[in-house]
C-alpha cells in the first residue's frame, strides 16, 4: 500500500509535522498498518524532491510540511485510480475509502463507485472468458469461478461501506469516519 | 436500426405533497437488439420502477418510453396490453408459474391470450422449452418441476413466439449459483439470437453477464461500464489462468 498517499491525504487538511503524521497514519488505519517514523521522514524527503510537499525550513522533529497543489492533483488521481494490478487487492481499496472519507472536496461515494465499476468491469472480462470457454473445461470454469466469488465479495464491501457512508451522511451531525476503537478499556475478569 | 428500448428523461414521483417519493429521476436507457443490460443497485435505488416503467406495467411521471420506436404514452390502454402480450417477456423472481398448468402450457399462455390456435401455441411453446433443454419436462405441473426447472420454464414464457424485449427482476431469485448461472446463460443467448434484454439485480455476478452494466443510486443512473475487453487483456495483465 501507499504510504506516500496516505501522508499525502493526510497533509491535506493541514500542515503537519512527522511524529504526529505517523501518529495519525496509525490511528486513521485502525493500528492495522504499523508504520515506523524513519518511514514517514524518508517519504516526506522523496514527496519534497517531487514537489508534492514543501517543509517550512525549520530544522528537527517540528518541522511543518504543507501539501502543494501538485501534491493534492496527485492524491485526487490515486484516490480514483484502480490499483496496478488487473485484480484488486481488498486492502489498498480499503486504504483508498478509508483516506477518502478524511481529504477535503473529495466525495468518498464517487471514489467508492469508480472502483466497484472498475470490479465489475473485471467480472464481466472473466464472465465473458466463462461463457465462451469449452463446457468440458471445468479446470478453467473453477478457476474463474473462484475469482468471480472473491471479486464479488470485493463489491459487497465496497456496497456495504456505500450504504454505511450514505447512512452517516443522511443522519444529523457529521460525516467523520468512525474513530479507531480504544484500546484502554480493558476486560474486567 | 430503431433501439428496441428507449427511455428519456424518465423521473417517477411516487405520493405526492410532504410524502413525495422520488424513485427515478431524469433517467436515460437506450437498449439494442442483441444487447443485454444489467442495472445494479441496492434495494430502494429505484431498479423495479425503472423496469416497471420499461415494460409498460406503470406510467412515467414525466419523461417518454419507447419500444420499437412507438412511444408508450400515446398508445390506447388496448394498445399497450397487446404490445405487451407479444412484445414483451418478462421473468420475475418468484417465477410466477400457475400452478394447475403443464410447463407446455404456461408458457404458451400468453400466445393463447393474444388469440393464437391453442395448437400453433403450443408447439410454440415445446419449442422455447427445447430450446431450453426441458422437452422432456412439458408436461410436468409447477408443484413437480425443482426450483431450477421452474425458473427456465418462466424464462420460456418470456422468449416464446416473436418476443423481442426481456425485462428481468433479480432472475435467479433463491436459486443456488449453478442455476442462477444457467438463468443468465439463458438470458444472454436470448439476446445473442436478437432480443433486447434487461436485468435489474444486486448481484454483481449476474450483473457481470451483461454486455453493459449501469448503476442506479438514489434513482439517478450514476455510472456504466465500458464494453468489457476481450478475456486476453487479463492474459496481457499477467494474471494466471
Amino acid at each position: 500500500m501507499s504510504v506516500r498517499h496516505a501522508l499525502l491525504a493526510l497533509l491535506s487538511e493541514e500542515p503537519k509535522y512527522g511524529l504526529r503524521l505517523q501518529r495519525e497514519f496509525e490511528e486513521r488505519t485502525g493500528e492495522v498498518w504499523p508504520l515506523n517514523v524513519g518511514q514517514v521522514y524518508t517519504t516526506l524527503q522523496r514527496l519534497e524532491r517531487d514537489g508534492l510537499v514543501v517543509s517550512d525550513g525549520t530544522g528537527g522533529a517540528q518541522k511543518d510540511f504543507t501539501i502543494t497543489s501538485a501534491g493534492r492533483t496527485e492524491l485526487v488521481d490515486w484516490l480514483r485510480t484502480p490499483p496496478s494490478s488487473e485484480i484488486p487487492p481488498r486492502d489498498e481499496l480499503v486504504i483508498k475509502v478509508l483516506v477518502a472519507v478524511k481529504v477535503p472536496g473529495v466525495d468518498v461515494r464517487d471514489v467508492i463507485q469508480a472502483h466497484r465499476r472498475h470490479v465489475v468491469e473485471t467480472m464481466q472480462t472473466f464472465t465473458q472468458l466463462k461463457a465462451e470457454s469449452r463446457p468440458d473445461d471445468v479446470g478453467l470454469a473453477l478457476v474463474i469461478d473462484a475469482e468471480l466469488f472473491r471479486l464479488e465479495g470485493i463489491v459487497r464491501w465496497l456496497d456495504a461501506a456505500d450504504s454505511r457512508l450514505g447512512q452517516l451522511a443522511a443522519s444529523p451531525g457529521s460525516v467523520e469516519a468512525p474513530q479507531p476503537a480504544r484500546q484502554d478499556a480493558e476486560v474486567r475478569q | 436500426m430503431t433501439p428496441m428500448l428507449e427511455m428519456h428523461q424518465v423521473s417517477k414521483i411516487h405520493g405526492s405533497g410532504p410524502i413525495e417519493v422520488h424513485a427515478l429521476k431524469n433517467v436515460n436507457l437506450t437498449v439494442d437488439r442483441g444487447e443485454l443490460v444489467a442495472v445494479m443497485g441496492p434495494s430502494g435505488s429505484g431498479k423495479s420502477t425503472l423496469l416497471t416503467i420499461a415494460g409498460s406495467l406503470e406510467d412515467a411521471t414525466e419523461g417518454e418510453v419507447l419500444i420499437d420506436g412507438a412511444a408508450v404514452s400515446a398508445m390506447s390502454r388496448d394498445q399497450r396490453a397487446r404490445m405487451r402480450r407479444r412484445s414483451i417477456g418478462y421473468v420475475f423472481q418468484d417465477f410466477n408459474l400457475v400452478a394447475g398448468l403443464t410447463a407446455t402450457e404456461n408458457v404458451s399462455l400468453p400466445l393463447e391470450l393474444d388469440g393464437v390456435a391453442t395448437g400453433t401455441a403450443r408447439a410454440a411453446g415445446l419449442e422455447a422449452l427445447r430450446t431450453l433443454g426441458l422437452a422432456d419436462r412439458a408436461t410436468a405441473f409447477p408443484d413437480d418441476l425443482s426450483g431450477g426447472e421452474q425458473q427456465r420454464v418462466a424464462v420460456a414464457r418470456a422468449i416464446v413466439g416473436h418476443r423481442r424485449l426481456l425485462l428481468a427482476d433479480e432472475p435467479s431469485g433463491a436459486l443456488d449459483s449453478a442455476n442462477g448461472e444457467t438463468v443468465m446463460r439463458l438470458l444472454r443467448d436470448a439476446c445473442k439470437r436478437g432480443m433486447a434484454g434487461v436485468v435489474v439485480t444486486h448481484d454483481s455476478q449476474l450483473a457481470a453477464w451483461a454486455d453493459r452494466v449501469l448503476f442506479l443510486r438514489d434513482g439517478r443512473m450514476v455510472d456504466q461500464t465500458t464494453p468489457p475487453r476481450g478475456p486476453e487483456s487479463l492474459l496481457d495483465e499477467g494474471v494466471d489462468l
